[in-house]
């Protein structure tokens, strides 16, 4: 496998675009994984899976105006380029 | 100084000797054509006096001034920016190293198993820089380690007869991007398990990069003792890799604030640990094992 550094940025992008479409109610909920139904106590184990539900939730609130501007920006770039 | 003043007398001895002889050059190139001998140095004294010219010229001396204030403007531009990204003081401690410090970390990285004290050591809560400390990850090793394996890629590849220049720069971007997956996968890995170390990313990208010299090291002997030559390397750097990866995190950042944490996650962090070393056989073999046929 010989990578470059661009299709890191593209695996990247890729990642967080398929992060970033996991919907709240409609699915996350249904398996389980909703952010509300994960909040255990204060105590000071959060455990693998709230701290998954964590991260899902924080990249879909923070990463989400900036993927809008990068994927307009790649959408144009690849039509005029190929 | 000296050297560069010995080396302008004798240009411009030289240049005054080829006014009245021809230069050897000149006399190689096609036969019919025959130039004045003289013809040579007149355009390069013309160049000179042009150049002379501009400089004593006031408007050239403000595009000058003008383009080296813009350069500078440019550079504190450029650090400004670099300072909000990159800590340039937390970047200097790793590369605080000397010339002992480095001999003896190599010499620990293929033989980690006489070596006693793992544990860092502090100077009033501030962890002590790699030149005092043997046991500081730095990152002129993985750094040095990893330009000397592009170059020894690029001479492997030369001698299979496989070598482009194209083939450099993927080898390199290669490596790199395999690094960057680690260090990423290792950040995640130490979030999930919430594990509260002083482990920033750059001491991540260190003890990743400590398996460069690994690598160097197996490709080396397989070019020097073939395959069987490398694979007894490959199977020693390995497994000193592996025990030195193990020992110097559980002791220098993983074990201190878990002592006393909950089994489950003790476990989990032993699972990291273990699984951060078994990985980097399999990457090593992955990287090198085509350089080496």
């Amino acid at each position: 496998m010989a990578f470059t550094l661009y299709s890191l940025l593209q695996a990247a992008l890729l990642c967080v675009n398929a992060i970033a479409v996991l919907h709240e109610e409609r699915f996350l909920k249904n398996i389980g994984w909703g952010t509300d139904q994960g909040i255990g106590g204060f105590g000071e184990e959060p455990g693998i899976k709230s701290q998954l539900m964590n991260l899902v939730r924080s990249v879909r609130t923070v990463m989400r105006v900036p993927l809008i501007i990068v994927n307009s920006v790649v959408i144009v770039l690849l039509l005029l380029f190929g | 100084m000296a050297y560069h003043s010995g080396y302008g007398a004798h240009g411009s001895k030289h240049r005054a000797r080829a006014a009245p002889d021809p230069p050897p050059l000149f006399d190689d190139t096609s036969g019919g054509y025959y130039s004045q001998p003289g013809g040579y140095p007149v355009p390069g004294a013309e160049v000179a006096f042009g150049v002379s010219q501009l400089l004593g010229d006031p408007m050239a001396n403000m595009a000058m001034a003008y383009g080296s204030s813009v350069a500078s403007h440019g550079k504190d531009m450029v650090h400004k920016e670099l300072h909000r990204f990159v800590s340039v003081k937390k970047l200097k401690y790793f590369f605080a190293v000397d010339t002992a410090y480095v001999a003896k970390k190599l010499g620990l990285l293929v033989f980690p198993y006489t070596h006693q004290n793992w544990e860092l050591q502090y100077s009033r809560d501030v962890p002590l820089p790699p030149h005092q400390d043997l046991n500081a990850p730095d990152l002129y090793i993985p750094s040095m380690a990893f330009i000397t394996y592009v170059l020894l890629a690029g001479m492997a590849l030369g001698i299979q007869k496989r070598f482009s220049p194209e083939v450099l720069g993927l080898c390199a971007s290669t490596a790199l991007v395999w690094v960057v997956m680690e260090v990423l996968a290792l950040l995640l890995g130490l979030y999930l398990a919430t594990v509260h170390s002083e482990l920033s990313t750059f001491h991540l990208l260190a003890y990743s990069g400590y398996k460069y010299v690994g690598m160097i090291l197996s490709v080396l002997t397989g070019l020097l003792f073939g395959s069987d030559g490398y694979y007894v390397a490959l199977a020693w750097t390995s497994s000193a890799l592996m025990y030195f990866i193990v020992r110097s995190l559980r002791t220098a950042a993983l074990s201190p604030d878990s002592v006393g944490g909950p089994v489950p996650r003790q476990r989990l962090q032993l699972y990291l640990t273990l699984g951060a070393a078994a990985f980097q056989p399999l990457i090593i073999y992955w990287l090198t094992f085509h350089l080496v046929r």
